[in-house]
Parts: structure tokens; C-alpha cells; sequence
């Protein structure tokens, strides 16, 4: 039988190379990530923001753009951002928090309301007042907060302390370029982008785990190979699952992407990148850090070692 | 190892049948649903996917009671209940009127005798339940007094937020009362924290009738208009529904909403026009017939939220216990105050501070993208995983399909709600679930390669992918398990879907294709293995 494969069998790569280049793209990326947030910021939705949000269909032809944007002014509501999306048929009407509190807010829908309705089917309408978005906000960043305490405590108990802060570094290093990603695309920022990064922890360290796994079997099985030879060994061993998985995660993210209807492709992009960047962090930032922490007090010659790729016969002996 | 014991295998394919059992009935169309639903015994568990707002469209609505509305329902209560006790005691010593600044309320008693005369029953106040503030825990009320004879009693955080719950607890039942006369199905009311209401009432498409009824207070007062030359002191200027200007009003209630039984929307008699017709209880109806005896000829005003609505002229005595309430009304309009005063007035204002309101073309729209999106991501992974594994690509989707399948029973079973984000969750665990598969696949090839027998092979690869699939899918976990916690509506659809592909992934992926993988193995005795 024909067997399709992404990854080679017996490939004995030496990742540990590509640190040297890894690395500086890596921080130069995080960095790049920080400062995006920084000066531009994430485009926040409504849920976060505040404001009323409406998507509508033309009930002929196409969205009549200019005039939708001109709605902000006619009505005095300030900048309307208004998106069309589904072959111009449909649009988003985003009208920014309004001052004066809830009751304005629900003035704003029925002003808008009036205007449209002739023209456009009213799809969906989401409004949300200065407090409940003040909550989210808090909500949302307790989340991100509490599902790194979480990450660093399930780290401590599981691995010895070398290996956890590899763990943290890979993770952290997702979470940077996940925000990044979100404020240089500035797709919408919203409650499903929480969503979205919370997922992309939990799958970056279950990359790093599979990795890490192997990397403390192998270290315990030959106490005397260098540490830069031990973890190539380790990834060329996982690296077929971890393509391959990666690859199915992707396809169905893929799907999501272009099937699963614009209500969730902020959510769906954003998770692919989540796959892709905590694949590549899993390889090539995560176990490179054991190099320079050296996780069993071996003498300075795990650091001196060439990678000179597995040795042919070592994987032959049974482990126990 | 590979043994099996014949109860395991039967009782891993009985879960799965039930599971495919379960899901069945959401194939059916509603209406065939409910016509099968019917004939069902009750102990069957036959029922459909709850689908989320987002999927079946309706609206979500969060009512917050309005704290300076029970604030000055409070301080009211309070200067009427000091005013009261002040004459009741016979003091003649007010100096000035009573003042109501934020949560407190002031006014001077320059006699100390006369203070220390009304002192406790003022303290009373804040024990018993005679100004309707709890008293269980803090103090409801802070009561304080200077050398000069001023009084100062204040509303205390404690006293705010008791009533406060205490709204939330009697606007549920209004506003169930409410949302049910517009006829919808199943609609969810709940609490949300101790000042919140949550609203959400599934098909709902037009929701700004909706939202008319649950803006609105209904307070319902019948009121005399004032005489001319009247006492500013006890009247107020009430703005008028139907006309501009204002009104001057005495600010004794005669009688009150809550008095009302029944009212019924209807048409005038003579001229035709919309009415809403009501009926008082008995104490109402006395108190009403004494009241229109009292004052033939003079203008009655109909008082609703502090508007006037109308302000007939009392022709003769009304002593029958029924009315009628005109006020150049649509049809739609009376039929809307007939239901409020039906239900009752809330007992505080409440606003909309956050409304979610999905038409049901976008939400079916939705499900379909769903779906669709389902199905290729299906399709694409499957023959994924044939074109890698072989046979054991084809145990890896058996085991697919049934973590799908138990995805959704669990669903149905939990009664939990699908959303579109809850979509994406499983159908990203659709990717995911291979993962356990994939881990277990590679270290049986690796095994393999080193020198293995086929069954350590199997064996080995089993074993030691454990523990490492355990540990991967426990990381996702600890993500659902907060997203569940944090999130509220879709999101944690998202967070329950997740968390459920991840259980049921541990149970397919491992157990049931180990079992598969072990019948294979007895089967056909291979001496090498497929993968």
C-alpha cells in the first residue's frame, strides 16, 4: 500500500544548529510584538470597547457603503466603522460608546434602526454598555492571567526546574506573538480572541510537553550524550507525530477558516498561527534553552559538543 | 496486554451505541421531533442539541436594577417614615424641611427632648421592618445626630445592596410574567450577581417590543390633580404622555397598581378608540369607589412611571372595582400597557446594559457554515489518516466518528448548549483528537523499528504514549476548564465543547482503538505491522 507522509522516516536533523538563528528572529519578533502593542494596540471589539454593533443585509444589490459610514454623522454618533464582508452583500456597522451611560446605548439602536431598515435586514445587533465591557476586560485579562498561573503550577509539579522554565519561555514566547499577530493584522479583538489565546497556551505546552517528555526519557536512558545531541534525538523522534498532528489541527482549522462563516474567522486565523508558532517554539526555542541550563548537572561538555546527529544503534536498546 | 475482557468490549460497544442512540432524534425536523417526543416514555433520553442564541437566533438581554433609582426609592420611603414619626410624636421642634441628599436624609429637631423622643423609634427603622429594609447582618441605616439638633440618617451599602437583591428577586417574577405574554417558548430568565437579570428569549425577532416591556417601571398611580392655588410643598409637576406641559398632581397616591387584578386591552365604547380596561381587588376597588364618591367633577389623574397618562374628569362614583384607562392609545400601545399592569409593576428601575440580538436567517446561516465546516475538516483529517496508517487509519477514524458522536451525546445528555464557537471547539477536536492516535502510532512504529515484536511493538507504543497523552490533553483542559469559568454565552460553549472532546478523547482514542487494535491482532496473527 501507498503511504503519504509529511515527515520522512529516520531523519536525524540537527535542530540545535538553528538556534543560533532562531533565537534573534524569535526576540526580534517578540519584541516587534510588544512594541505593536504597545503604539498601535489590538483593534478592540465591541466587546471590549463598548458600543453597538450591527450586521445587516441589503435587501437589494449591494451594501451601499458610503452612505452606511455616513449614518455616524447624519445621526451625530461620531465615526461608524462599517466592514462589508459576503460579496457586498453584508455589512458590520460598529458606532463607538456613546457618552451618557446604558440608556444611550439602546438610543443608539433604535436611531439606527430607523435609518436602515427600509434598505438592510437587521442580522444581528449586540450592544454593550461602559460597564459590562469595564467587566470583560477584567474578565478577560483574569483569564489570560489565571491560565499562565495554571501553566507555571501544572510546570513545577511536572518537570524539574531546567525543563519548566524551557516550558515557560516556549509558552510565553506563543503568547507574545499571538498578541502580535492580533495587533498587526488588527483583526477584531473580542471575547472569542480570549478564547482563542487560552486554547493556543494549552496547545503550545502540549507541544512542549510531547517534546519535553522525550527529551527527559532519552537524557535518562544515556546519561553521557551531550545535551545538544539528546534533544536532536528527541525531536527527529517526535517529529513525525508533531507534523502530523499539526497538519490535522490545521486542516480543520483550515476548514474553519474558509466554511465556518465570518462569525469565527478572527477566532479560526488566529488559532492557526497559535498551531504554527507553538509547533515551531516547540522545536526550535523550547529545547534549545536545556542547552544553556543543562538539566542534569552534566560538566560543560554538553555545551561543547558538535551536534553530530543520533548515533545509528542507540535507539535499538530497549529502555527499561 | 492485549487481552480483552469480553465485558469491556461489551460494555465500550454499548457506549458508543448509545451514544449514536442518543444523537439520533437531533436528525429529526422540529416538528417531527415533537410529534415522536410525545409518544416517547419520559425515562428515554430523547432530545435534541440545545443550540445556542447564535444558532437558533433570539435575544439576549442583561437588566441592571438603577442603584439611584433604589437609592431614592429608599431615601423616599425613609423621609416619609421620619415625617410620620415626627407626627406621630407630637414634635413640634422641626426646624426647616426635610432634606434628601444622595443616601441621606436630614432635618433638625432643635428640642432635645423632643430627639430623644423619636430617637428610637427612628432607630427602629433600621431593625424592624417598618421601612422595608432587611435587617439581617449590617445595619441597613446609619443614624447620627449633632449637638444642634441634626438628624442625619443614611442608606448603608448594606441596606442598598439588601434591597437591591430584593429587586432582582421580585423583578424576576415581573418580568417572567412579562415575557411570557408575548408568547414565545421557553424563554430563560435568571439572576446574574446580585443587581443583574439575564433575559433570553430564543426566536425572539423583533426586540423592540421586548425591550419596551422590560424598560419600563409600570408604577401605576391614580392621583388627584391639584386645585389651583395649591401648596407647592405637596404637589408635583408631572409631565403628560399625550400632550406637552406639565401637570400639577398631589402627591398622595389614592390607589395604586398593585391593587389591579386584571386589566385587559379593549376599545372605547363611544369613540372607539384603544383602551386597557381593569379591575381593582377588593381593598382597590373600596378605596377607588370612596375616592371618586369624594371628588365628582374633578380631573383623576392616571399616573404611569411619574408621566401622566390621562386625567379624566370624575363623572360620578366609580364603585363597581373596574375602570377604564384612555389615553389616545395605538392598539399595539394599550396592548403593551394592559400587559404590564397585568404583570405587575418592578419594584426599581432596570437598565439594558448589554443586549445580543441574532436574527434567525444569520443564526441558521450559521449552522450551516458549522456543519459545512465540520464535514470538510471530517472528510479531509479521515482520509488523512487512511493515506498515512492503513488499517490503522481506518481504527483511527472509527474512533473519530465516535468521539464525535459522544461529543454530542454528552451534549444532550448535560442538556448543555451548542454555540458556533462550540462548533469550532469540536470541530478543532476533530484535529486534536487524532493526536492521541498519531502519538500512539508513531512510538508503536518507532518500537517497531528498533527490533520489536509486533505485539511488544503494540504494546510498548500503548504504554508509553500514555502518559504523554495524558499530559498533553490535561494542558488543553486546564484552558477549557478557565474559559468555562470566565467566559458566559458562546464562548463557553466553546470552553464546554472543548472540555468534552478532550474526556471523550482519552476513552476513543485510547481504550477503544486499543481494543480494535487487539481484535485486529487476534484476528490476523500479522507478523508485521501495517504502519
Amino acid at each position: 500500500m501507498l503511504r503519504f507522509r509529511l515527515a520522512p522516516d529516520n531523519v536525524k536533523f540537527g535542530f540545535m544548529r538553528f538556534r543560533r538563528v532562531s533565537y534573534p528572529f524569535s526576540a526580534i519578533l517578540s519584541v516587534v510584538s510588544v512594541v505593536l502593542f504597545l503604539t498601535v494596540g489590538l483593534n478592540f471589539g465591541i466587546d471590549f470597547s463598548g458600543g453597538t454593533l450591527f450586521e445587516v443585509r441589503a435587501k437589494q444589490g449591494q451594501a451601499d457603503l458610503t452612505a452606511l459610514r455616513a449614518i455616524g454623522d447624519k445621526l451625530g454618533l461620531g465615526e461608524v466603522e462599517v466592514q462589508a464582508f459576503g460579496g457586498g452583500v453584508d455589512a458590520t456597522l460598529r458606532v463607538r460608546l456613546q457618552p451618557g451611560g446604558d440608556g444611550a446605548q439602546q438610543a443608539v439602536v433604535e436611531k439606527v434602526r430607523a435609518v436602515i431598515v427600509n434598505d438592510y435586514e437587521v442580522r444581528r445587533v449586540e450592544v454593550v454598555g461602559p460597564r459590562v465591557s469595564g467587566e470583560l476586560v477584567q474578565s478577560g485579562t483574569l483569564g489570560v492571567v489565571l491560565s499562565i498561573v495554571a501553566v507555571l503550577t501544572y510546570l513545577w509539579f511536572r518537570y524539574e526546574w531546567p525543563l519548566a522554565v524551557a516550558a515557560v519561555i516556549a509558552t510565553m514566547h506563543d503568547l507574545l506573538l499571538t498578541v502580535g499577530f492580533f495587533a498587526t493584522t488588527q483583526l477584531e479583538f473580542n471575547l472569542t480572541s480570549i478564547a482563542a489565546i487560552l486554547t493556543i497556551v494549552g496547545l503550545s505546552l502540549n507541544e512542549t510537553v510531547v517534546v519535553l517528555d522525550r527529551i527527559r526519557e532519552i537524557m535518562r536512558k544515556y546519561k553521557k550524550a551531550p545535551m545538544a545531541e539528546i534533544i536532536d534525538l528527541s525531536i527527529n523522534a517526535v517529529l513525525s507525530r508533531t507534523i502530523m498532528t499539526s497538519t490535522t489541527t490545521l486542516i480543520a482549522l483550515l476548514a474553519l477558516v474558509f466554511f465556518g462563516g465570518h462569525v469565527i474567522r478572527s477566532f479560526s486565523l488566529a488559532m492557526m498561527w497559535g498551531v504554527i508558532v507553538a509547533m515551531y517554539s516547540s522545536i526550535f526555542i523550547c529545547s534549545p534553552v536545556l542547552i544553556y541550563l543543562n538539566p542534569r548537572s552534566v560538566d560543560g561538555e554538553a555545551e561543547a559538543a558538535p551536534p553530530k546527529g543520533a548515533k545509528p544503534g542507540a535507539t535499538a536498546k530497549p529502555a527499561v | 496486554m492485549f487481552r480483552f475482557a469480553r465485558w469491556k468490549i461489551t460494555s465500550i460497544v454499548a457506549m458508543s451505541l448509545a451514544a449514536f442512540l442518543i444523537i439520533m432524534p437531533s436528525f429529526l425536523s422540529k416538528a417531527t421531533f415533537d410529534q415522536v417526543k410525545a409518544k416517547m416514555p419520559r425515562w428515554i433520553p430523547f432530545e435534541q442539541v440545545v443550540l445556542g442564541l447564535d444558532l437558533q437566533g433570539g435575544a439576549h438581554i442583561l437588566l441592571e436594577v438603577d442603584q439611584n433609582d433604589v437609592i431614592k426609592t429608599l431615601t423616599g420611603n425613609l423621609r416619609d417614615d421620619a415625617r410620620r414619626i415626627v407626627r406621630e410624636e407630637n414634635v413640634r421642634s422641626l426646624a426647616g424641611g426635610y432634606g434628601v441628599q444622595g443616601r441621606t436624609v436630614q432635618f433638625r429637631i432643635a428640642d432635645a427632648n423632643d430627639r430623644n423622643k423619636i430617637m428610637p423609634k427612628l432607630r427602629q427603622l433600621g431593625t424592624s421592618g417598618v421601612s422595608a429594609l432587611g435587617a439581617v447582618g449590617a445595619p441597613p441605616l446609619e443614624i447620627s445626630t449633632t449637638e444642634d439638633g441634626l438628624i442625619r440618617m443614611s442608606v448603608t451599602d448594606a441596606g442598598l445592596a439588601d434591597k437591591t437583591r430584593r429587586a432582582v428577586d421580585q423583578g424576576i417574577e415581573v418580568i417572567r410574567r412579562r415575557v411570557d405574554a408575548l408568547g414565545t417558548t421557553e424563554p430563560n430568565i435568571q439572576r446574574q450577581g446580585n443587581d443583574r437579570v439575564l433575559v433570553q428569549v430564543p426566536g425572539l425577532q423583533d426586540t423592540s417590543r421586548l425591550k419596551e416591556l422590560l424598560g419600563t417601571t409600570a408604577k401605576l398611580e391614580f392621583r388627584l390633580v391639584a386645585d389651583p392655588g395649591f401648596n407647592p410643598a405637596d404637589v408635583d409637576m408631572l409631565p403628560q404622555t399625550d400632550q406637552p406641559g406639565a401637570l400639577p398632581v398631589e402627591k398622595q397616591v389614592m390607589v395604586q397598581g398593585e391593587d389591579l387584578t386584571d386589566s385587559q386591552p379593549g376599545f372605547d365604547q363611544r369613540t372607539s378608540e384603544p383602551v386597557v380596561n381593569f379591575k381593582f381587588n377588593i381593598r382597590g376597588g373600596q378605596r377607588f369607589g370612596e375616592v371618586t364618591a369624594a371628588n365628582v367633577g374633578k380631573p383623576f389623574a392616571i399616573v404611569l412611571d411619574n408621566k401622566v397618562i390621562s386625567a379624566p374628569r370624575i363623572l360620578g362614583p366609580i364603585t363597581g372595582g373596574s375602570g377604564q384607562i384612555s389615553g389616545r392609545f395605538t392598539v399595539e400601545q394599550a396592548n403593551n400597557l394592559s400587559i404590564l399592569l397585568r404583570a405587575g409593576a418592578l419594584p426599581a428601575k432596570m437598565n439594558i446594559v448589554e443586549e445580543r440580538t441574532v436574527g434567525p436567517g444569520l443564526g441558521q446561516d450559521s449552522i450551516e457554515a458549522g456543519k459545512l465546516a465540520a464535514y470538510v475538516a471530517g472528510v479531509l483529517v479521515v482520509c488523512y489518516m487512511l493515506t498515512t496508517y492503513g488499517v490503522f487509519g481506518v481504527f483511527a477514524n472509527v474512533a473519530l466518528g465516535i468521539h464525535v458522536a459522544m461529543i454530542f451525546a454528552a451534549l444532550i445528555l448535560l442538556q448543555a448548549t451548542l454555540t458556533l464557537p462550540g462548533i469550532a471547539g469540536i470541530v478543532l477536536t476533530i484535529g486534536m483528537a487524532v493526536d492521541s492516535n498519531v502519538l500512539i502510532y508513531e512510538r508503536i512504529r518507532e518500537e517497531s523499528r528498533s527490533g520489536r515484536t509486533v505485539i511488544s511493538a503494540l504494546d510498548a507504543g500503548f504504554t508509553r504514549a500514555f502518559a504523554t497523552i495524558v499530559d498533553s490533553q490535561s494542558t488543553m483542559m486546564v484552558a477549557a476548564v478557565i474559559l468555562y469559568f470566565l467566559g458566559s454565552g458562546p464562548v463557553r460553549g466553546f470552553a464546554v465543547s472543548l472540555g468534552l472532546g478532550i474526556l471523550t478523547t482519552i476513552v476513543t482514542a485510547v481504550t477503544m482503538t486499543r481494543m480494535m487494535i487487539a481484535l485486529w491482532y487476534r484476528w490476523r496473527k500479522p507478523t508485521t505491522l501495517p504502519i
